[in-house]
């Protein structure tokens, strides 16, 4: 029943957005990701808080603290946040959408060194500094 | 095969969930803000590190400072930050589920299948909130 595209899937995968193809691929990606996993954080955090020690929560929880895990989280967190408002702003000014493409390095300008100094700090902590 | 009906003109509750989108976003920021600074006022520049100031911003729960060198936890755990929490807990769930809403309906179609996901993930919202304002308040 879904909407009817005249594009396969080996056509769809050649189109070649560039940028603005890419942040809104990884918008939705790091979307759902957070979705999914903070809501089994939050579920885990609730289940480990019931007289029936729940030991599924503890596993959970385990995974999510994990060092990998985190910086793949905080990459979701910081991409989707920094993308976002991007998005508000072109929103809300839609005549600097003529400028899409370099707010968009803009934007990457931004994540890259925030991100990669968060993510160099939790791999030198997860490697036990 | 049915398609979806192009989307109306003028004020209805899709363009209500639009604009909830961009100022729940807006507010998440202020919110983050917030964290960061109560977080630096606290001590944070000698007691914690970056990404952990960054964890604490995105979700001000005192189980988020367990890690650090912060030694008085009750000071982050007071009603101020639990109201903060909630408030991130009930804004992020909201823009997160209207989020996943909107992809599954760029595959999904059929009024009565909208209105039942609609459904779905307004109780799923309920239920979170009350789930992650319950670990808040409890620890």
């Amino acid at each position: 029943m879904g909407l009817k595209r005249n594009v396969g899937l080996l056509e769809g995968l050649r189109y070649q957005g560039k940028g603005p193809m890419l942040t809104f691929i990884l918008h939705r990606i790091s979307g759902l990701s957070m979705v999914t996993f903070i809501g089994l954080h939050i579920l885990a955090s609730f289940l480990m808080k019931q007289a029936f020690s729940s030991t599924a929560g503890i596993y959970i929880n385990q995974i999510y603290e994990n060092w990998i895990f985190q910086v793949y989280i905080f990459f979701c967190v910081l991409f989707h946040s920094i993308n976002g408002l991007r998005i508000v702003i072109l929103d809300f000014w839609p005549k600097l959408i003529e400028h899409q493409r370099e707010a968009i390095w803009l934007e990457w300008c931004i994540f890259l060194p925030l991100f990669g100094l968060a993510a160099y700090l939790l791999v030198l902590n997860g490697l036990g500094a | 095969m049915s398609t979806r009906p192009a989307p109306k003109i003028g004020l209805h509750f899709d363009y209500f969930m639009w604009l909830f989108t961009r100022l729940s976003a807006l507010a998440m920021y202020a919110l983050a803000i917030v964290g960061a600074i109560g977080a630096l006022w606290m001590g944070a520049r000698t007691s914690m590190q970056l990404p952990d100031l960054m964890r604490w911003a995105f979700m001000p729960e005192s189980t988020h400072v367990r890690s650090t060198n912060v030694t008085d936890l009750l000071a982050w755990r007071t009603l101020f930050w639990q109201i903060m929490g909630s408030l991130v807990v009930m804004l992020a769930s909201a823009h997160g589920l209207h989020g996943v809403l909107s992809i599954l309906e760029d595959y999904l179609s059929g009024p009565r299948l909208r209105r039942a996901l609609r459904l779905l993930v307004l109780v799923v919202w309920i239920a979170i909130c009350a789930i992650g304002i319950y670990v808040i308040l409890t620890f």
